[in-house]
Formats: structure tokens, C-alpha cells, sequence
């Protein structure tokens, strides 16, 4: 095995991203991974092992790493966690980070592309509008030029892709 | 008379009309005046924070202030919009840096939020502003002939320090707006961990995997239907049904009714007006049975 490089502020870091503010407190219990829906099927997703890899400075291998993406967000560790570490929200700080180095996951990038290009994650079509007037729903326009401004500041680097997805 | 701006979101209106439809006929039988603002879009849910989360905030926020400048507080039927919106409220509400911050992103649009308004999840306005003893009084049609498993999902609970709906971990007030309906509310093993709705595309075994369990389970526990809260979850556990038969070669035929729905026809509302078509999984025995 290649000895990984470390970098000891990679903590400090993420304490400095919104959501990553608790990670120091982590200290190892293992209540995240208990509760957790995606371990519970998928033993290889272990947040506790993620926060300790960061804490220790792993920040190439946890930043480039699919597993950062497999988080649900269901917020049970969160809730549950006796330090307050609020888990997802570090997840998410993760993720963030991920993405401004250029990691993201695949299925994300196409998901930014939407939301770029039409201020919503699910468009709503010519014929979504016809099919919803059938129905006596009020019309929904189908693009919001404010909110597209906004969309196009999501990511702002070039992502390349992490894992296939699907 | 209660009044709230409606949150859509996207994906109620693009895809799911019987969630929709529900809840604007179901709200104008208890009398809950429902306001459109048609610039209302998207509420910048997980897989956007995942991305940017404080981009993401200035969207949500985008959204809050529109419902600021016509005065009202939102209704959100999608738990997952409900969640964005009110971590989005409460945090700007109570870190002025922040606020400042997501204000200097939002004035390209011209907009600036200033905290002025609440966000509720359609629960909470059954439960708080309806209350149940006039919602059991407006039911027409009680549901007596079946057993309902509820289902949370994730987003209508946690965080609960900032959502504030329920107790995270013994939540109640689904069950008892399934019970005021006249139905039989069951008991569940997993009832309120995720069904896997944000994997879908990420990793669609594992999203696969996490539906699964809360069919067998709610199956097992003898459930007519399951009821749901979120469309993200309605997808997962009634086209994941299909997903599952092709995928993983189980075979379950459990409806999944969304909350709404259950309590639209038993207001009285025909079946016929609910676009019911659009469920995966037909609900014809569940209507046989009311």
C-alpha cells in the first residue's frame, strides 16, 4: 500500500466550511454507523471511518472518495450523535469541498446541468402545462431567468466525475 | 380561515398532479384559502446543498421572500422542500453574518430576504390550524376498512431542532391524522428511516435495497397502504415496486397513497377528480374497500 500524503490542516479546513463547524468533537463512538439506513445495506459506507480519515488529514483520499456521496441525508446520525457532530451537515461541507477541488459525482454533475440550464430540478414542459390546464392546475412557467442567475453560481469550478452512478 | 402561499417545488408539479390535486381540493373542504405565486421554484433540496450549500441557501431563501413581499407564510406539501425552506428560514432568521451574506448573492435578483414569514409542512396545518376535532367532524367517507402503514421519510422530521415538527425518534402526529380519518394506523419495524428516495441515480441498488425494507416490512405488519409525505418517497416505494420486481425479483402490490390522498376521499372527494392514474401501483383495492 502507497503511503497516503497527510495534510494536518485538512481539519481545520472543514471546520471552517459551514456544516463542518463540529468535527473536531468527533470522538468515535461509532453511534452514526449504528443508525445509519445505507450501512445497514452497504458495509463499505461508514461515516465514523470518514470523519476519522479527515481528522487525520486524509483530505485527497476522503475528498476523491464515492463514499462522501452515498450520504442520504436522512439526518439520523445527526440526531442522534452524543457530541454534536451533526454528521450530515459534514457530509455535506465534505461535498462541497469535493466539488470545488473538481471530484463530483457523476449523477450530481447532471443533476447541476438541469438546475443550470432551468432553475428547477425537474423542468416543468409545454406538455406537463397542457396535461396540468386538463386537469384544472394553474399554470407553471417554464423557466425563472432570476432564479437561473443564481443556479449558474452552484459549483462554480469544472467538475470531473466521481463514480458511474446508477 | 387560514391562508398560506403554496410551495409546489418541482417535481409535485411535473409529475405527481394526484399529490397536487389532493391537497388543494382536501384544503379548500376544510376551508384553507391556497395562494399561487407563480415565481416560486425550486427549493434547492440535498443533491443541490450537496453542491453549493450556500447558493443553495440564496435560492431557498429566493423563494421566502417572495412569499415576504405577498404577506403570507408558505405551505409546503413536499417534505424534502418543507426541509430546504425551513433550514434556510431558521438559519438566516438567526445568524445575521449569514444573512448578510446570502442578501449580497440575492440582490442580482433584486431580492432581500428580512425573516418575516414561517414555513409549515401540510401536517402541521391540519393539526394546528384545522385541528382535529374539526377534521373529524369534516369526514365523510371514514376509511374504517383499512389498516394504513405510515411513513415518514426522513425530511419532515429531521433536524428536528430546526424543523420542530414532531419528536424525531417517537413522532405521532401522522398516525394521529391517519386515526382521525377513521382508519387503523400500524406499527411498523423501520418506519422512520430513509426510503433510499436521494440514492436513486447515485446508487440505484442501494436506493433499491432501502425501499425494499419498508415494503416488506410495512407488508409483513399486514398494510393495506402505506402513506407518504414526500414525493421522493412516493417514487421510491411505488415505482421502486416495479424497480424491484425487474431488479431484485420480488414481487410486492402495496398502493402507496400519500397522506393527502387518503384524506381527500375521505372528505368526499370522487376518486375520479384525484388523477389516481398516475400511481405505478393501482389503488383500485383501496377504493373497493371505501
Amino acid at each position: 500500500m502507497v503511503a497516503t500524503k497527510l495534510d494536518p490542516k485538512f481539519k481545520d479546513e472543514v471546520s471552517k466550511t459551514r456544516g463542518g463547524q463540529n468535527i473536531k468533537r468527533c470522538y468515535q463512538c461509532g453511534t452514526c454507523n449504528v443508525g445509519c439506513p445505507v450501512r445497514e445495506i452497504e458495509e463499505k459506507y461508514n461515516p465514523r471511518k470518514i470523519i476519522r480519515m479527515t481528522i487525520l488529514g486524509m483530505r485527497e483520499r476522503v475528498l476523491s472518495s464515492e463514499f462522501i456521496w452515498l450520504c442520504s441525508a436522512c439526518y439520523t446520525c445527526s440526531e442522534r450523535c452524543p457530541q454534536d457532530v451533526r454528521i450530515a451537515d459534514v457530509m455535506n461541507a465534505l461535498k462541497n469541498l469535493a466539488v470545488k477541488e473538481g471530484h463530483v459525482h457523476s449523477s450530481f454533475a447532471k443533476r447541476l446541468e438541469v438546475i443550470e440550464a432551468n432553475g428547477r430540478l425537474f423542468p416543468v414542459s409545454q406538455f406537463d402545462n397542457a396535461k396540468r390546464k386538463e386537469l384544472g392546475l394553474p399554470q407553471i412557467p417554464p423557466k425563472n431567468e432570476e432564479v437561473q442567475e443564481l443556479c449558474k453560481l452552484v459549483g462554480s469550478s469544472k467538475p470531473s466525475n466521481v463514480g458511474g452512478g446508477g | 380561515m387560514s391562508k398560506y402561499a403554496l410551495f409546489l417545488g418541482c417535481t409535485i408539479p411535473a409529475r405527481q398532479p394526484n399529490y397536487e390535486l389532493s391537497s388543494r381540493k382536501a384544503l379548500a373542504k376544510l376551508e384553507v384559502e391556497l395562494v399561487d405565486l407563480p415565481d416560486m421554484t425550486c427549493c434547492s433540496p440535498p443533491p443541490v446543498q450537496s453542491l453549493d450549500l450556500e447558493t443553495s441557501l440564496a435560492i431557498a431563501s429566493y423563494n421566502l421572500c417572495l412569499a415576504e413581499e405577498a404577506g403570507l407564510d408558505l405551505l409546503a406539501l413536499c417534505s424534502g422542500c418543507f426541509e430546504s425552506l425551513a433550514i434556510a428560514n431558521a438559519e438566516l432568521k438567526h445568524d445575521p453574518e449569514l444573512k448578510a451574506r446570502i442578501n449580497r448573492i440575492l440582490s442580482a435578483t433584486g431580492k432581500q430576504f428580512r425573516g418575516t414569514v414561517e414555513i409549515k409542512h401540510l401536517l402541521e396545518v391540519l393539526n394546528e390550524d384545522i385541528g382535529l376535532k374539526r377534521l373529524k367532524a369534516a369526514v365523510s367517507r371514514p376509511l374504517s376498512n383499512l389498516k394504513i402503514a405510515p411513513f415518514y421519510g426522513c425530511h419532515a422530521l429531521r433536524p428536528s431542532e430546526l424543523l420542530k415538527l414532531d419528536d424525531p425518534e417517537q413522532p405521532h402526529i401522522l398516525e394521529t391524522l391517519i386515526e382521525a380519518l377513521g382508519a387503523k394506523s400500524l406499527e411498523y419495524p423501520n418506519k422512520l428511516k430513509c426510503c433510499g428516495g436521494l440514492l436513486r441515480g447515485v446508487s440505484d441498488k442501494l436506493a433499491l435495497e432501502l425501499a425494499r425494507d419498508k415494503l416488506l416490512n410495512a407488508s409483513k405488519a399486514g398494510a393495506d397502504c402505506i402513506a407518504t409525505l414526500c414525493p421522493f418517497c412516493f417514487v421510491a416505494l411505488d415505482i421502486g415496486q416495479i424497480q424491484i420486481r425487474s431488479k431484485l425479483d420480488e414481487t410486492f402490490d402495496i398502493p402507496i397513497l400519500h397522506y393527502s390522498e387518503l384524506l381527500a376521499l375521505a372528505l368526499g372527494v370522487e376518486s375520479s377528480e384525484l388523477a389516481l392514474e398516475t400511481h405505478k401501483i393501482r389503488v383500485d383495492k383501496i377504493l373497493d374497500r371505501i
